[in-house]
Parts: C-alpha cells; structure tokens; sequence
C-alpha cells in the first residue's frame, strides 16, 4: 500500500507530466486561456489517459510481447488511442450527452496530446504492473489536470495585466508555467 | 518551378520557423533542448520524418479517401518514427538512451501532422519534401539556439567545451524544468521584438 502512496505523490507532484516532463504542452497553452475551457480539457484528459493506458499495458503483455513484435509499438500505440479517441466520442454523443457536450471539443484533440501517448510509454517503460499502470495513468493525468487548471487561474488574471508588447500571449504563458514548475519543483526532496 | 521550390524549402527557416511562429511541437523543444548534441540528434530525427511522411502523402494524395485521411496520416509518420527509432538504436544508442521517450512521441508532433494536413495533401511530391526539408531544418535550428542557450548559461559549455573561463558561476536553473520554459518564453519574446514581418 505504501508503494502505491508513493508512486501517487510522485506522479502527481514530483514527476508531474506537464512541468517536469515536459508532455502535452501543446494543448497545455491552447486551452489554458479561460478556466471553463481548461477544466473541461483536464476531464476528457483523465478519462482517456487512464482508458489508454490500461489498453495499451494489456496490448503489449498479451499480443506485442508473446509475438516478439515490440518494434511495433509506437504504431500500434498511436493507432490504439487514436481508435479509442474516436470511440469514447461515439459512446458518449449516444449514451452520456450531457458529458459529451461538456468534453465534445476536447475529445478529437487529445488525439495529438502527447501526454497520452507519453504515459502509455512511461508505463511500459517502468515496467509496471497492472494496479501500477492502473494508479499512474490515473494520478499522472490528475496531475496533468492540476497543473492545466492551476495555469488558467493565474492566466485569467494576467489578461488584467498590462504586459509588455513583445511578451504577451504565448510568451507571457512559458514564463509563468516556468514560475509554476519552480513550485512543483519544490517537492523533489519529498519522497 | 525551381523558384518555388526554394521558396517552400525556405519559409520555414524564418518566416514560418515551426515552434516559434507557430507555436507548434513545444514538448520536444523543452525536453531535449538541454545541450547541443541532444538538440542536433532529435533535430535530425525529425527533419528526417518531416521529409519522408510529407513525400508518401503527397505521393498517395489521390488514393487515400478523405474520411480516412488523418488516420492514414498517422500511420505513415508512425512508419518513419520506427525507422529512425530503430536506426537510432542501432547506430547512436547512447543518444537514443538519452532522448528515451521523445523519439516515439514524433509521432504526435503537432507539425508532422499539421504539415501533411495543410500541405503535403495538396502539393506535388518534390514540393512536399522542400517543406518538410525547410521545417525539419528550421526545427532543427530553433532546438540548437534553445540547446546553445540553456548549455551555455546553465553549465557554462558549449559541445561540451568551456566558453566562459574557469571563473564562470553556472547558472544551474537553466538546465532544470522551470528554467526550459522561461528560456522558451524569452526566446519567443525577442522572436516578437524583432520582424512581425
């Protein structure tokens, strides 16, 4: 158990996806501007982290490894969370709508949201096992979420600011996520 | 012909130079932009999947259905992502250790995609390649001033060499995950101060 509580401080802290890692930074700039955008993008991320990674942990235990085709697992990776992506968007537009029209535009960009792919690696990677991919995809992406939603805040108010030419929009966004990263930076010595 | 072949080839060294016009494929930019070496090796990776996935799309532009096209896409940037990875892990392996995971994460590189999109799908095959060619090289280039810049503050060498005498205090936050961001945001800044066109 102690493990667990372990490797949920450091995903969610210590090794954070978007700030130590450096993944999914993209999407991270795009949908930070307003905090309803933000929270949604941080849910559909949740959602289909863990789904992919759970996926992908079982496609190579039991079809890449057995085969001895590990050469193939950045394609069959990518097309596995792309085919998910699509997927989850079809179950929800027909059974859950009102999910679906909170994380609709979300959904087919998180296709190209590296972080996803990203944690299905690191799993492999770490060589975890199933409960162990099971608590890092999920903590990894609820880190990602606590980062993308502590970032919206703090660029809501910055749009209050008067910020040099040069500097606004994107430029001003790496500075701040830099002074976000020092905090999460802080935690290192913990575990 | 030839004249807009070059003129593909080079807007994006400046004019659209990938992650700092248009703020695409950031991750990669921030993770391996710690030194030189590790800058030149992914920047070759990439131009060398740019290239290559831009000239199979524009060669196979006609057959693949639209419906389906950004699935084919995928696949064929997944393709030359495993032949540099394997490559790599031939030939470069301590390099290959030291990227880890961003050299299978090319695949979602927002520009692979985004170039075979907006361009590749509707150019011939020797325009496509001079696309991908001049993004790939401007990638390149844009990781190695991040790369040049970090290395130097940060530890004070450039390929591994001492450029600022033996007195030199590294400037250590540079190399670390906050300082990759606040380089990157400042970079972009002085990119916006000089030539909005």
């Amino acid at each position: 158990m102690g493990d667990y509580i372990v490797l949920t401080v450091s995903c969610i802290l210590i090794n954070n996806i978007l700030l130590a890692q450096f993944l999914g930074n993209c999407p991270f700039l795009g949908t930070s501007k307003r905090m309803d955008t933000a929270v949604g993008m941080a849910m559909a991320v949740v959602f289909v982290i863990v789904l992919a990674g759970v996926i992908t942990w079982l496609t190579e235990m039991y079809l890449l490894k057995p085969f001895n085709i590990e050469y193939l697992r950045t394609l069959s990776f990518i097309l596995i969370v792309a085919s998910l992506v699509q997927f989850v968007e079809m179950f929800l537009k027909k059974s859950i709508p009102a999910l679906y029209t909170g994380l609709g535009i979300f959904l087919p960009l998180i296709t190209t949201n590296c972080a996803v792919l990203g944690v299905c690696l690191i799993n492999i990677k770490e060589e975890y096992s199933f409960i162990e991919t099971l608590v890092s995809s999920f903590t990894y992406s609820v880190g990602y979420g606590l980062a993308l939603i502590l970032f919206a805040g703090i660029r809501e108010r910055i749009i209050l600011a008067r910020v040099l030419k040069p500097l606004q929009d994107t430029s001003i966004g790496l500075v701040t996520a830099g002074m976000i990263a020092i905090c999460f930076f802080a935690f290192i010595g913990m575990v | 012909m030839a004249q807009s072949i070059l003129k593909e080839f080079t807007k994006g060294l400046w004019e659209q130079v990938p992650p700092f016009r248009l703020v695409l494929g950031l991750c990669p930019i921030l993770a391996v932009s710690k030194n030189i070496e590790n800058a030149i090796g992914m920047g070759v990776a990439c131009t060398f999947v740019f290239a290559f996935s831009n000239l199979l799309v524009s060669m196979m532009r006609n057959i693949i259905p639209s419906k389906v096209r950004i699935a084919a896409y995928i696949i064929i940037i997944a393709t030359f992502v495993t032949v540099v990875e394997l490559v790599m892990q031939a030939y470069t392996y301590p390099l290959f250790l030291k990227l880890g995971i961003f050299i299978p994460l090319i695949v979602v590189n927002c520009i692979a995609l985004g170039r075979a999109e907006a361009f590749a799908s509707k150019n011939p095959p020797l325009a496509s390649v001079a696309d991908g060619l001049g993004m790939g090289i401007g990638y390149t280039i844009s990781l190695i001033v991040l790369g040049a810049l970090r290395e130097s503050l940060g530890n004070g060498t450039l390929m591994g060499h001492q450029v600022f005498g033996p007195d030199f205090l590294p400037f250590k936050f540079m190399l670390e995950a906050p300082g990759a961001f606040v380089c990157l945001g400042l970079v972009l800044c002085i990119m916006n101060l000089f030539g909005k066109k």
